[in-house]
């Protein structure tokens, strides 16, 4: 207790030096937890945003469909099994039936992925009730990525080109009957939506699906007729792979602006021992152990953290709060990384994170207090009274 | 008769290795102290008296030879139990004062006590004593830059005094001091001396200290010149 109440009396007492380092240790503490806040909040808002928008909380593949070959589509398609009527008569399942297909915008062709997707259901995001039929044409949905892409807009028509079952090519003009906003540009880019019914009339695909999207309610959990069951955290592979190189990229970051606040609180340690060693020679010469010294300046190094996590507290706090209410602001282009991003990313601070970072920071303040500390055990203190270093 | 003695040394010897041979500081020092003595080592620069000192503090160990304090063999004492010795039985007071810079007064002279783990009433009351004893009660809340020489020197004092060591051993305890602030301080330790019993040991080669001690051990070359009491 005495050495903890007098390393805090040093630091209260000590010079400039001191106050510098706990400033830069309060700012890589509010920087980290601004950085893994945001990483924090885009990985919850990206996982939401893909389940709202793209794969719900599970999925049925057809034995042919590979999300990530796009040679696998032509095959991969097949009836709905009959075991899952009951999921869908309870609303918790939806079927998609992708087969590829072009459009012609401005007369140029581009190659999309056509989706068909029940006009009523309510599991996707996807505003699926503009695709019910109208008199006026055929209608799709775009995402906006794919409206800028093609330099469609609502109410355009573009020709579409598919193939039917049997391989022949049949083609029509489709209504952009609307274009929906998304941070998931897997459901957006290179990709068009139309009615089922619609889709299974072009290609008499009648009652099959490539995928069938399910609620967190449902009760498959297991390949069913042949399809092959992909769990939520299958269906977040690449939402993970992004999050774990993210954390790699925020390890790096965090190691650098911590070994350069470290550094400097190991130079003033190393420093502080050498210029008080009549003070370390009293400490002994009044009855503390030299291995209570090694304690006292451990301590008073580690209380650097300390002050820096309650300095950091105290202007970090406001700022952080102010954080996320204005986010930090993402450039369109990122929208294409792969990840679902929003105009803005808000953070979001965990307990668990600003917990581990500080501790992180505290046990290695301790570190380096430490190491140039430990020294003073095998000091002789007759040359340190006298301030001697030896 | 052996436990008369509150310091003993026979064949004391302390060498330092200079190169690839040795400075020999002290050599053969046979030396007995009782309780309450008001002595001094006293001799030139390298004579060997603050290595002297050094070792009765246990801060030091001999090359060879004993050296008992309060019946305690030094050299074989551990870090811990010489540590002890120091917090309860010995006190310093040193050239340069070595107050610590952040406490005030008070807490410089109570930091001791607080190694000791005393409670904070039997604390108050000891520093508030050996504040008056040297006459600081009034500077007890300053910081040791505020003070003068002489009062700095008065606060270790007051630091050494506050635990009611059987021991003080001042080493040049007025080489900072002009003659005013020699005698106070010297006056005061004779005074507690003299109330207390503590036994005061002093290094010196000031003539101002030798006027004040009781026995004058005179050294030179680490070896005893000679050894007179007033």
């Amino acid at each position: 207790m005495l050495i903890i109440r007098t390393a805090f009396k040093n630091i209260i007492g000590s010079g400039r030096a001191t106050w510098l380092n706990i400033a830069v240790l309060s700012f890589v503490l509010v920087i980290m937890t601004a950085y893994n806040g945001i990483l924090d909040g885009w990985i919850e808002e990206s996982r939401r945003d893909t389940m709202e928008w793209d794969t719900g909380w599970s999925q049925l593949w057809q034995t042919n469909y590979d999300k990530y070959d796009i040679f696998s589509l032509p095959d991969a398609h097949g009836k709905i099994p009959e075991q899952i009527d009951d999921v869908f008569k309870a609303d918790m399942a939806t079927p998609v039936l992708a087969i590829q297909a072009s459009v012609y915008p401005q007369g140029r062709m581009m190659n999309i992925q056509l989706k068909g997707i029940d006009p009523e259901q309510h599991i996707l995001k996807i505003p699926s009730l503009s695709l019910r039929s109208t008199e006026e044409g055929t209608p799709v949905v775009i995402g906006k990525r794919m409206a800028a892409t093609t330099k469609l807009k609502k109410g355009d028509r573009v020709m579409l080109r598919w193939r039917d079952r049997n391989g022949v090519f049949d083609a029509r003009e489709v209504l952009v009957a609307a274009i929906f906003d998304t941070t998931v540009g897997s459901v957006d880019a290179g990709q068009m939506w139309i009615a089922l019914d619609e889709l299974y009339a072009m290609t008499g695909m009648q009652d099959e699906a490539t995928y069938i999207v399910m609620q967190r309610e449902s009760p498959v959990n297991a390949d069913t007729g042949g399809w092959h069951f992909k769990d939520n955290d299958f269906l977040q592979t690449d939402n993970r792979m992004m999050e774990q190189s993210s954390r790699a990229e925020s390890l790096i970051i965090f190691t650098i602006l911590l070994t350069l606040a470290l550094l400097a609180v190991y130079d003033t340690q190393t420093l502080s021992i050498f210029r008080r060693q009549k003070e370390i020679g009293t400490y002994v010469a009044l009855g503390m152990t030299p291995r209570d010294v090694t304690g006292l300046f451990t301590i008073e190094g580690t209380t650097y953290s300390l002050f820096a996590a309650l300095l950091g507290a105290i202007w970090g706090s406001p700022l952080l709060y102010w954080f996320t209410k204005t986010g930090l602001p993402m450039p369109e282009a990122y929208g294409d990384i792969g990840m679902a991003v929003g105009k803005a990313m808000y953070p979001v601070y965990k307990l668990t994170t600003v917990t581990t970072t500080i501790l992180v920071v505290v046990v290695f303040s301790a570190l380096v207090s430490y190491l140039p500390a430990r020294k003073i055990a095998s000091q002789n203190m007759v040359w340190a009274l006298k301030g001697k270093i030896n | 008769m052996e436990s008369e003695y509150i310091i003993r040394t026979e064949g004391l010897t302390k060498d330092y290795p200079v190169g690839e041979g040795y400075f020999r500081a002290l050599a053969d020092i046979n030396l007995t102290f009782s309780e309450g003595e008001f002595a001094g080592l006293v001799g030139p620069s390298g004579s060997g008296k603050t290595t002297l000192l050094n070792i009765i503090g246990s801060l030091d160990t001999p090359t060879s030879g004993s050296a008992m304090v309060l019946g305690r063999e030094v050299s074989t004492l551990t870090t811990k139990q010489s540590a002890f010795l120091r917090n309860r039985h010995i006190g310093f007071i040193f050239q340069s004062y070595n107050l610590l810079p952040v406490y005030t007064v008070y807490e410089n002279v109570e930091f001791t006590l607080l190694l000791q783990k005393k409670n904070k009433e039997e604390r108050h009351r000891a520093v508030m004593e050996a504040l008056d004893w040297v006459g600081l009660t009034e500077k007890k809340d300053a910081r040791p830059a505020q003070l003068s020489g002489g009062e700095s020197q008065r606060v270790a004092i007051a630091r050494a005094m506050v635990k009611r060591p059987a021991i003080v051993l001042a080493d040049e305890p007025s080489a900072n001091l002009d003659a005013e602030n020699s005698h106070h301080i010297l006056q005061t330790m004779r005074q507690l001396n003299a109330e207390l019993k503590t036994t005061f040991l002093f290094a010196t080669h000031d003539e101002k200290v030798m006027k004040y001690l009781q026995r004058i051990i005179s050294l030179r070359d680490g070896k005893i010149e000679k050894d007179t009491k007033s």
